[in-house]
């Protein structure tokens, strides 16, 4: 694992994200600061409408704020332009969603290799990364099934594998086990407590408190402010 | 991301619905299908009647008399002098009419022309069968007459008529060969006729007077030398009237020949080349309705890290994709279907690469022009916004 960068992974110093809607502006972040360091999992907890999918879109640099500084290991995010940010997703961030967003008429493993290919990796090496990332998330008898060919739960484990299989120093779930059963949302949290554990850098955003328990760090978010739970801290 | 791998995502994407493939693809097949069918076929016309002017014989320039007052032809005598003119190389003088001929039972309308030996260098008409006219013939008014192709088995089936009797209007005459086949051309059923010594039509058919001179020109580069002297010859005896004589150019009939079919080869082109955009138009329309469907994918290959150009690259390959094959496929079945018509039916079929080629790179660039529109929505999808669409 990449452990060597000195500073914080993540440091958001007085961000703010506006909106205009109707004629009114709705402050969905209002000048949060927040610092992560390697190794670290994270959750980020809080109720619909509290700011907490701008939040995960900033820090997963799909937007980029209206004010304040985000700096991404060591690189300042805030002033990017398009394709900066999709270099950024691509070599700095792997997203684990929901809905699990596997590209249905691709392999398991032709999804896995989807991040490469927009690196440029060679075909060969492409192949031995999504292999192996496919392994370590128990899926290498699967790698030929279309996601319509998967459990809920294997589905989600791909998609776990394709946001590993390019390496990216943060891994960014958003309510990883929100379309799970509780059981095999369970194994898939236990996954990604396991990933933690071999030194990748977790965000979790989820407003399930019991899973954000499972964190070494909870956050609270709530009308765009966020609030550090140090009593929840595992 | 490289080319291989763009155009690898858009063979896969293309061949996962594969009727629609078909579909879209249809209007460039048919677009370049017909480009290519329609211009072989006007070519292959186009080199067939330059080959019929062209059998008529070459340096050939043909002079209609039409006359002024009552001076409505030229005698024998005086068409004779012409051949002494320089450029000029030999004079057929004709004498025609209608007439009624016939053998035993049969009998026949056809044209009679009377002529001299002379006709059959400067038309480039042989005897098939038998022989032509000889300067004794012309010279003792014989009554002999060659026939053409088609009158002969009319009237004699397939015996061969010579030294055989027809009667041409009520005058017997002996059948001293039969004329090659010709075919039809411009100048009139070539086969149906029959040709006597001049001398002797200009009796029988009570009409002296030559009307229709064909004359040989010494080499095409003294066609126009020829030209001036007929010109200078019937201005004079006609008094100045040019409206009494007309000399046609074999060059300036080829000339307008290949003119009227170029302009409908150009004019079939281009409704092929409204198809081919109409084709273009149909592409554009199904890459909009891919680019709504995919969006959630556009969504997705945008947050691991597609770039713009890589979206903008993946579906301008599927556009060009679509075009190209279906341009392939329309030459295939232009090719296939020119020379289909070209066995089937007697139209002949003039194939050329450069319109083949012209007509798949103006598919490629259908593909592109077309790919572009919609390609640049699908890159300039915000990923929330992509990711967020059900």
């Amino acid at each position: 694992m990449k452990s060597e960068s000195p500073g914080p992974l993540i440091r958001i110093e007085g961000l703010s994200k506006w909106y205009q809607m109707g004629g009114e502006t709705i402050k969905a972040l209002d000048c949060v600061s927040l610092t992560v360091y390697q190794g670290d999992f994270v959750a980020i907890i809080g109720p619909s409408g509290s700011g907490k999918s701008t939040l995960m879109n900033m820090i997963g640099c799909l937007d980029v704020p209206t004010e304040g500084s985000y700096r991404l290991d060591g690189v300042e995010i805030s002033a990017m332009n398009d394709n900066q940010l999709a270099d950024i997703r691509n070599t700095k961030i792997g997203f684990i969603f929901q809905g699990f967003n596997l590209l249905p008429k691709l392999t398991a493993i032709e999804n896995v290799e989807l991040p490469l290919i927009y690196r440029g990796v060679p075909t060969r090496k492409r192949k031995a990364m999504a292999m192996d990332a496919l392994e370590k998330v128990g899926l290498g008898e699967r790698m030929h099934h279309r996601p319509s060919e998967l459990s809920g739960g294997q589905q989600q484990r791909v998609a776990i594998a394709r946001a590993l299989a390019a390496n990216p120093p943060i891994l960014l779930a958003d309510e990883p086990t929100g379309a799970l059963d509780t059981k095999t949302g369970k194994e898939v949290l236990e996954m990604i407590q396991h990933i933690n554990g071999q030194g990748h850098t977790i965000v979790l955003i989820t407003h399930d408190l019991s899973i954000a328990q499972q964190a070494k760090r909870v956050i609270r978010i709530q009308d765009g402010k966020l609030y550090e739970d140090w009593s929840d801290a595992g | 991301m490289n080319m291989y791998q763009g155009i690898k995502m858009a063979l896969g994407s293309i061949m996962s619905n594969k009727l629609r493939a078909f579909l879209t693809m249809l209007g460039i097949m048919i677009g370049v299908a017909s480009v290519i069918s329609l211009v072989s076929l006007g070519q292959g016309s186009t080199q067939k009647v330059t080959e019929q002017v062209q059998s008529l014989g070459s340096n050939l320039l043909t002079v209609n008399v039409t006359g002024r007052g009552a001076q409505t032809s030229l005698s024998y005598d005086e068409v004779l002098t012409l051949q002494e003119k320089p450029g000029i190389d030999a004079v057929a003088p004709v004498v025609s009419s209608r007439v009624t001929v016939k053998a035993g039972n049969k009998n026949t309308e056809v044209t009679v022309e009377g002529t001299d030996a002379s006709y059959e260098t400067v038309r480039d008409f042989h005897a098939q069968e038998g022989r032509f006219l000889l300067p004794i013939d012309v010279q003792f008014r014989q009554k002999v007459a060659l026939l053409g192709a088609s009158t002969a088995e009319e009237l004699f089936g397939f015996v061969s008529p010579l030294n055989n009797y027809v009667q041409i209007n009520g005058i017997p005459f002996k059948v001293v060969g039969v004329l090659e086949e010709k075919g039809d051309s411009m100048s009139g059923a070539n086969d149906e006729k029959v040709i006597i010594p001049i001398s002797t039509a200009e009796r029988i058919l009570a009409s002296p007077g030559v009307r229709t001179i064909y004359v040989q020109a010494e080499s095409p580069e003294q066609v126009e030398m020829a030209e001036a002297q007929l010109e200078a010859m019937l201005t004079k005896k006609f008094k100045g009237d040019e409206d009494s004589y007309r000399i046609f150019n074999q060059q300036d009939l080829l000339e307008s020949v290949s003119s009227v079919n170029s302009t409908l080869t150009m004019m079939l082109s281009g409704i092929a080349g409204i198809s081919l955009l109409v084709g273009g138009i149909g592409i554009m329309n199904i890459m909009l309705v891919s680019v709504t469907e995919r969006t959630r994918e556009i969504g997705i290959r945008k947050a691991i890290g597609a770039k713009k150009r890589d979206i903008l690259f993946q579906f301008l390959i599927e556009s060009v994709v679509l075009s190209g094959l279906g341009g392939l496929i329309g030459v295939a079945l232009g090719v296939g279907g020119a020379y289909a018509i070209g066995h089937f039916s007697d139209t002949s079929v003039v194939f050329s690469w450069d319109v083949t080629l012209l007509s798949f790179g103006f598919s490629l660039f259908v593909g592109i022009f077309f790919g572009l529109f919609p390609a640049n929505k699908a890159a300039n999808l915000k990923p929330i916004e992509a990711l967020r669409f059900e």
